[in-house]
């Protein structure tokens, strides 16, 4: 996606590469190809290209994946201050946000 | 499911499981399946578009046929079934309370207690010797895949994140090409999102027109009717088509608009909607012709769409909530402070 990068270094995303079993399940499941496989093990390739989406974390039967999962939607955030929760997407309606 | 309600017309048959009769789908969408979807693409009806969670059949599966799991968003159902034409498979439908896979993954709906429990109530153990569902790589947040394997004894699949790529994925024995495994956000992914961004807040757009309308009729006179008709309709007009540009212009010039931020991207839009529409119509409205109003607006578009185009953020498949706050922080104040001075301009400018 040229052009279509997003801010650089902000994201929560935090792989501790000693607990890797080399199952792959994060380089399955992420959208964004943050990772690949080296050596048996996964290697973060990518760090900056994350979305938080938590897909990776969730699916790690090691635990060796951590991230503060939530939708990168200012208007989740905006409704989340309002209503003081955590950003929530209007998504009850399927609305394209998120 | 439910049996009472009637029969929707995309069941073409019954096929006899060791469980019963299963409904068969069917893989061509009618002319009623392509409108819904229209429809929801414009925003109308989204809540109740959805179909009765449980087990459905394509072509003629076996015991050993594959097995996909669908949410009961009827968008995300329907894409499902039209792709899986000359395959024979079973569907699981999950009770995703009428949600998309993405949205649903994201709240937890779409997610391993519900996978766990669909199940039991379809009893899908009995209906197939193997143990294996393959899932949408997009519900990959709400699932624990080795969860539920540990819970259920079936063994989650993750299939390509498009249904269209689904034919290609089982032919090459549940393999999945890297570029199947990546989300998109090309001009035309972005260009569909456009209709339902434009419904979505049509109606503070036509009372924004209104307002101005009105004020349009201010000044020093305080007000004047023929200068409301006369002024008033040309600005209305003009807000009414700037809302629809501001709107759909964002996504479709996203890669092209400078900056890596979405509140920056939104400034030049608004930039450009200014000295378009400040061209056109600087001659015969006094809103714009004078120079106070004309600083207003300067002020007024970028804010407003900077505003609007930071909230594309939420359409888009690559910002991460992070991100998202980071840029907040900044630019919400300027817009706000922007709209603020531009709001008293305005007013100002009416006045003098
Ligand atoms: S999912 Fe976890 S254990 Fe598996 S490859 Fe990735 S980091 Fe390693
Ligand atoms: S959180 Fe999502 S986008 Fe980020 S690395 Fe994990 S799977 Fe990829």
């Amino acid at each position: 996606m040229i052009g279509m990068r997003y801010l650089p270094d902000v994201v929560t995303l935090e792989y501790d590469e000693t607990k890797c079993n080399g199952c792959q399940m994060c380089i399955i499941v992420c959208p964004h190809a943050v990772f690949t496989i080296e050596n048996k093990r996964a290697k973060m390739v990518d760090r900056d290209a994350c979305m938080e989406c938590g897909a990776c974390a969730k699916n790690c039967p090691e635990e060796a994946l951590s991230v503060r999962a939530g939708v990168g939607c200012a208007n989740a955030i905006i409704i989340g201050a309002i209503r003081n929760t955590e950003p929530t997407c209007g998504c009850e309606d399927n609305s394209s946000c998120c | 499911m439910n049996m009472e309600s009637k029969k929707p017309d995309w069941i073409i048959g019954e096929i006899k499981s060791n469980i019963g009769e299963i409904p068969v789908v069917d893989t061509n969408l009618s002319l009623s399946d392509r409108l819904g979807g229209w429809k929801v693409g414009w925003g109308f009806g989204r809540n109740n578009y959805r179909v009765d969670p449980g087990l459905y059949a394509v072509g003629n599966p076996t015991e050993e046929s594959p097995v996909f799991v669908s949410a009961n968003y009827k968008l995300s159902f329907d894409r499902l079934r039209e792709n899986l034409g000359g395959l024979d498979g079973w569907i699981m439908v999950i009770d995703t309370k009428g949600i998309n896979v993405w949205c649903a993954a994201g709240k937890g709906t779409f997610g391993t207690d519900e996978i766990v429990t669909r199940l039991g109530y379809t009893r899908l153990a009995e209906v197939v010797s193997h143990r294996r569902l393959i899932v949408p790589q997009l519900g990959a947040p709400g699932i624990a895949a080795h969860e539920v394997k540990d819970r259920s004894g079936f063994r989650v699949i993750y299939g390509p994140v498009r249904a269209a790529d689904i034919s290609d994925y089982i032919k090459a024995g549940n393999k999945a090409t890297p570029q199947m495994r990546k989300v998109r956000f090309n001009t035309w992914d972005r260009f569909v999102l456009v209709p339902n961004d434009l419904m979505a807040s049509f109606k503070y757009a036509l009372i924004a027109a209104a307002v101005l309308f009105i004020i349009s009729g201010l000044g020093r006179d305080i007000f004047s009717v023929e200068r409301m008709i006369n002024n008033g309709t040309v600005l209305a007009s003009l807000i009414t088509i700037g809302y629809i540009f501001g709107t759909a212009l964002p996504p479709i010039l996203l890669p092209l608009l400078p900056g890596k931020s979405f509140s920056l991207k939104g400034v030049w839009v608004g930039l450009l909607l200014f000295f378009v529409i400040g061209w056109y119509s600087n001659n015969f409205i006094t809103l714009f012709s004078n120079k106070l109003s004309l600083y207003a607006w300067l002020l007024l578009l970028p804010a407003i769409s900077s505003f609007v185009t930071m909230n594309f953020t939420g359409s888009s498949t690559y910002t991460s909530l992070s991100g998202v706050l980071k840029e907040m922080k900044v630019a919400v104040p300027i817009q706000a402070g922007a709209a603020l001075i531009g709001l008293i301009l305005l007013i100002v400018g009416i006045f003098i």
